[in-house]
């Protein structure tokens, strides 16, 4: 770009060149009093003005030659007996240029004689100009052109008092049309910001600047209006010029003028838009840079702000609700954009909004609870951080005020912002207040239509719940136990359609209280007698007895597990023999599924077994009980397996777990003769052979037993097992199964294999012939 | 439905379409014409030397002198109205109109030189409405011809006058002069003669004929575009336009995607002759407007407001006398940054209000 300049310079000076040139015969034209060359000419000479190729300050050089001859072109065109045309027919004979540019020049020239004429209303004549610039929409040269008719329409406005001065209205005319033109001339200046490529912005944005003037200048004209009075300017021109864009920092600083106004405006105007975009372009004025904010605070700007809209609630009574909310979430953005750091704010904002919609009886008008509901997030958004809500005295208050539907929507809104920021719930009392919040999901509501809730969506809410659940923590175990206790006041109310899904995430938080206590009981031992794990048990038990208005025993009962597993983990005998108990109750009595009953022996097995806190006689009632269930289930192939897998409770590999070895085998035996019994009863009932997996399942658990070392088990028993399956295979009635020959083959692949591994393990199934 | 704007690959000054070129040929061939038929014959090179020669021989101009002069005056000529009309070195000349149905009558007045005997076998007047092709070998046809015998044979001693008059001549058709076709009226005035040639004058005029406002004349409204690329829509506030008429309308901007530079609306005429079984036409575009500067964005609406009567426009002929039609369009041509043109072409009809013949 370094001839850049260079070349704008020979442009520029090619242009002027040309046109005075072309006046050089235009003035020809004007001395011989020739119309048509002195149209001809001048339209020429304009033409000079369509170049694309100057930056605005050359440009403007340009236009200053050019205007200074359409000075002596206007004289003459005044003076008809010069050229004998009347002014209606010049008006319409500039119009035949065929270039725009030119064209509309002329014709804003001959416009202002027409107007001094008289022989046409005056907003007539502008209206027809203002309209007709629209032709150019090049940036330079639409300003220039809109810039040269509101330079020679000044004096010539239909203003009060002014000779042009119409019949009715006449200012509104005259404000009409320099607003027009302005807001023409500013959509122009906005939209050079748009154009050419990214890496010229800089300079782009310079000649914007340059150029900023040129739109002011209406402004200017608008303020020497006489006729515009104080009704008028807060009716039409001030919301109309709000709308442009203007450098933020004017606005600021006129704050209170402008804010003075507003309440004073007819009820009829849309000052709340006026007042929401204010400060929506405010906030973003903020957000734009750290360094204005001082401005702000020099201002007060909030406090006026907040009274301004206070007045202007007041003053108009009929404001719908919708636009006064909208008017309290422009200023809560803009508060926490300018004042991140005044809480006290936010809840004032809050607080007033409480006020007006305490007056109204409940809200009815969906736009009205939307708005409600973008009040409400934005502190979390901006804050990303609930606690600081929390803190928000009025927060619920407002809550309060929406429909059943939106407080849900506003509590889920609550609880997603909590999982998004992964913030953490430390103290009692903000979990009282979030439950306080969040209400909706918790309970049912009174006069909520149950049967029109959405299942899945239920689903999701109280999820989202159980979920919240976990985000409260607290290091000390004494404020855990106290925010537990709250939860659990707040849950235990929601009924019983909510509490499957709360109580276990419940149980969970106060497991994990639990081991939390194990971790500091060197530290704290006896100390705090409130704090026992005996205690927290009871609340545990409580918790999931609550469970049984439900009923969801199944649910119970693997709580019940995991607590006689913390249990154990505390060295407790007596109550995770208890919480067994509680399981085995619910067993018996609860669950009559028989899946569920299947599901429900493996995991009672699986507990078992892992226990080691029982001393022998508890431990041989729970197991014995254990073995009885399994051997009664309904189906054969059940029992088998559940049988089979009792025999891990005789065996545990630990260092000085049970090993018995003898018990172990007798299950394994049982398991067999269910499994030949089950294959007996599918010959009888479809004749055909049954489930050779089972077989080959139990041939699996004598395998392990065998390597764990398990005396009782032999080689030959094995052997004979792997020869019993295989004549099942074979017989006629058995139907190829794929599933169970790819099983065993693969059963007696593993034992090939640790034959082949030589050593103690291969030692030992080398006895095993197969 | 989205009408597609057709599209140029590119505008290239050097092939216009309106083929000027073709132009300047033809008006070679219209000024002989012009000379050989509507004055006396042209005289050959020989005999403008000739005659440059003997301007100081006088027996020899008064040899080749025809031998009388003979006027035409039209009986109403001081008071009818007469428009110019532009004759093809450039000339403009002033013709007596007329309308169809019209009375045409007046004087012929032949004037022997120099006491000169004329002998003659007649003397008449034809009143000719003729179409001439200049595709095809510059063939006159007579769609109407009248005649008036205004004498007997004999002599012509002294300046003598007849009167003559056509009363209610059909002459539906308008004079029209075009690029390959011309429709024009004459008086023809013979004096028969045995030797020496016929001694013949012309005279030309013209005739409009005026049609009354149309009773329905509804706008021209269309939305066209390139999909998802450009959406316009235009109005016209008429489909139908008087010779002095203003074309207001407006170009409403729904979706700008392409730079445009430009748009100007052009008006175009087309003459479509018929020649035997072929049929030519030619498009000359009369008007060039630019309406807009500069790339406007979306929801901008652009006014039209194109005065008529500085251009040269005839009303729309359709078929006249089965030899040719002239129709005249108005085209929108937006121009992009990269000088690709995008138009839409919309038929108008343009007729003659009474007293706009000037």
């Amino acid at each position: 770009m370094l001839n850049g300049t260079e070349d704008e310079e020979k442009w520029l000076a090619e242009g002027i060149a040309g046109i005075q040139h072309k006046a050089f015969y235009m003035h020809r034209a004007l001395d011989s009093n020739n119309l048509r060359e002195a149209l001809k000419y001048s339209a020429q000479m304009l033409s000079e003005l369509r170049t694309s190729k100057l930056s605005p300050r050359k440009y403007y050089e340009l236009y200053m030659r050019a205007f200074d001859e359409l000075k002596r072109l206007e004289l003459f065109f005044k003076d008809d007996s010069k050229h004998g045309v009347s002014v209606v027919d010049l008006y319409e004979l500039v119009q035949h240029a065929g270039n725009i540019l030119p064209r509309l020049y002329l014709l804003c020239t001959v416009g202002s004689i027409y107007i001094k004429s008289k022989e046409a209303p005056a907003k007539e004549v502008l209206k027809d100009l203002v309209e007709m610039c629209r032709g150019v929409q090049h940036p330079i040269r639409g300003l220039f052109l809109r810039s040269y008719l509101a330079q020679i329409s000044r004096d010539k406005l239909p203003d009060i008092g002014s000779e042009y001065e119409g019949d009715a209205d006449t200012v509104m005319d005259a404000v009409d049309f320099v607003l027009q033109n302005f807001t023409e001339m500013n959509k122009l200046w906005v939209r050079m910001q748009h154009q050419g490529p990214g890496r010229v912005r800089e300079k782009r944005e310079k000649e914007r600047s340059e150029l900023q003037d040129l739109v002011g200048k209406n402004l200017h004209v608008l303020s020497q209006i006489e006729g515009v009075d104080l009704e008028m300017y807060k009716e039409t021109v001030l919301p109309r010029v709000l709308e442009q864009v203007f450098p933020d920092e004017y606005h600021l600083q006129t704050l209170e003028t402008l804010l003075g106004a507003c309440p004073q405006l007819q009820p009829t105007v849309d000052v709340k838009t006026v007042l929401s975009r204010l400060m929506d372009r405010l906030s973003n004025y903020a957000a734009s840079s750290a360094d204005v904010l001082p401005e702000f605070l020099q201002v007060e700007a909030f406090s006026k702000l907040s009274n301004a809209i206070g007045k202007v609630i007041e003053a108009q009574v009929d404001m719908p609700a919708v636009g006064a909310i909208t008017l309290y979430v422009s200023l809560l953005t803009f508060t926490l954009r300018v004042h991140p750091d005044r809480l006290d704010h936010v809840d004032q904002v809050l607080g007033a909004c409480v006020k007006k919609l305490s007056n109204i009886p409940k809200l009815e008008d969906s736009r009205a609870m939307k708005q409600v509901v973008a009040l409400l997030s934005a502190p979390l958004e901006k804050y990303n951080d609930i606690v600081t809500a929390l803190t928000l005295s009025n927060y619920p208050r407002v809550m309060d005020h929406l429909d059943i539907g939106t407080n849900k929507l506003m509590a889920m809104v609550i609880i997603q912002s909590i999982m998004k920021n992964n913030s953490c719930i430390s103290t009692a009392d903000k979990v009282e207040v979030l439950f306080e919040l969040i209400k909706g999901l918790i309970k049912d509501t009174d006069g909520a239509d149950v049967d029109e809730l959405d299942e899945e969506d239920f689903k999701e809410e109280q999820n989202s719940v159980a979920r919240l659940i976990h985000m409260l923590y607290n290091d000390e175990p004494e404020e855990m136990l106290r925010i537990i206790c709250i939860v659990r006041k707040h849950t235990m109310v929601g009924g019983p359609k909510r509490l499957p899904f709360t109580v276990s995430s419940l149980v969970f938080s106060a497991l994990r209280l639990l081991r939390q206590l194990q971790g500091q009981e060197g530290d704290i031992v006896g100390e705090e007698a409130s704090m026992t794990p005996n205690k927290i048990f009871q609340l545990l038990t409580q918790i999931i007895e609550s469970l049984s208005a439900v009923p969801s025993p199944e649910l119970a009962l693997r709580l019940y597990l995991q607590c006689a597993e913390a249990a154990n983990g505390c060295d407790i005998e007596h109550v995770a023999y208890e919480f067994f108990t509680q399981a085995f109750v619910l067993y018996e009595e609860e669950i009559a599924d028989s899946k569920a009953q299947v599901t429900a022996i493996h995991l009672m097995i699986g507990t078992l077994q892992r226990m080691n806190v029982f001393g022998v006689e508890n431990r041989d009632t729970l197991t014995h009980k254990a073995t009885g269930y399994s051997a009664r289930l309904l189906k054969k192939a059940d029992q088998c397996r559940a049988v089979y897998a009792c025999s891990h409770l005789f065996w545990v590999n630990d260092q000085d777990g049970i090993k018995d070895g003898e018990r172990v085998l007798l299950c394994l035996k049982r398991a067999l003769r269910i499994a030949n019994a089950a294959q007996q009863m599918a010959n009888v009932a479809r004749g055909s052979g049954g489930p050779v997996s089972l077989f080959v399942e139990i041939l699996n658990k004598y395998i392990y037993f065998f390597e764990k070392g398990n005396k009782q088990i032999t080689s030959s028993a094995i052997q004979g097992l792997i020869e019993l399956i295989n004549t099942e295979m074979q017989s006629d009635s058995t139907n190829p199964d794929s599933v169970a020959d790819a099983f065993l083959a693969s059963t007696l692949r593993y034992i090939q294999f640790q034959k082949q591994k030589g050593g103690v393990v291969g030692e030992k199934f080398e006895s095993i012939k197969l | 439905m989205l009408l597609s704007l057709r599209r140029y690959t590119r505008d290239i000054p050097g092939k216009a379409r309106d083929a000027p070129r073709f132009r300047s040929r033809f008006v070679t061939v219209k000024t002989e014409k012009l000379f050989s038929q509507c004055r006396f014959p042209l005289p050959s090179w020989d005999s403008r030397f000739l005659l440059r020669f003997a301007s100081s021989h006088n027996f020899l101009i008064e040899a080749f002198k025809p031998a009388c002069s003979i006027s035409i005056k039209f009986s109403d000529g001081k008071t009818r109205k007469r428009v110019p009309i532009k004759r093809e070195n450039g000339q403009t000349l002033l013709a007596p109109l007329f309308r169809n149905q019209e009375n045409i009558a007046g004087k012929i007045t032949i004037e022997p030189h120099q006491g000169k005997r004329i002998e003659h076998n007649g003397v008449k007047v034809e009143l000719l409405g003729q179409i001439e092709m200049y595709l095809d070998r510059g063939n006159f046809y007579d769609f109407t011809s009248l005649v008036r015998e205004l004498d007997v044979p004999g002599d012509i001693y002294e300046r003598t006058t007849y009167p003559f008059e056509f009363s209610m001549v059909e002459m539906p058709y308008e004079t029209y002069n075009g690029v390959n076709v011309r429709l024009r009226y004459v008086l023809k005035v013979t004096v028969s003669r045995n030797y020496g040639g016929s001694i013949i004058e012309y005279l030309n005029f013209l005739v409009h004929n005026y049609s009354p406002p149309p009773s329905i004349n509804t706008s021209i409204k269309m939305e066209v575009g390139i999909e998802d690329c450009l959406h316009i829509e235009f109005e016209y506030n008429k489909s139908k336009y008087h010779l002095k008429d203003v074309i207001i309308g407006k170009i409403y901007y729904f979706l700008v995607k392409i730079k445009i530079k430009t748009m100007d609306i052009e008006i175009r005429r087309r003459e479509s002759t018929v020649t035997g079984a072929t049929n030519h036409v030619e498009t000359e575009t009369l008007a060039k407007f630019e309406l807009m500067d500069g790339a406007p964005v979306r929801g901008e609406s652009i006014p039209v407001r194109l005065f008529l009567s500085p251009y040269e426009l005839t009303p729309t002929h359709r078929n006249i006398n089965n030899k040719f039609s002239v129709k005249y369009y108005l085209n929108l041509v937006l121009v992009d940054e990269e000088g690709l043109r995008y138009f839409k072409q919309q038929q108008i009809t343009i007729y003659r209000l009474p007293l706009q013949d000037t």
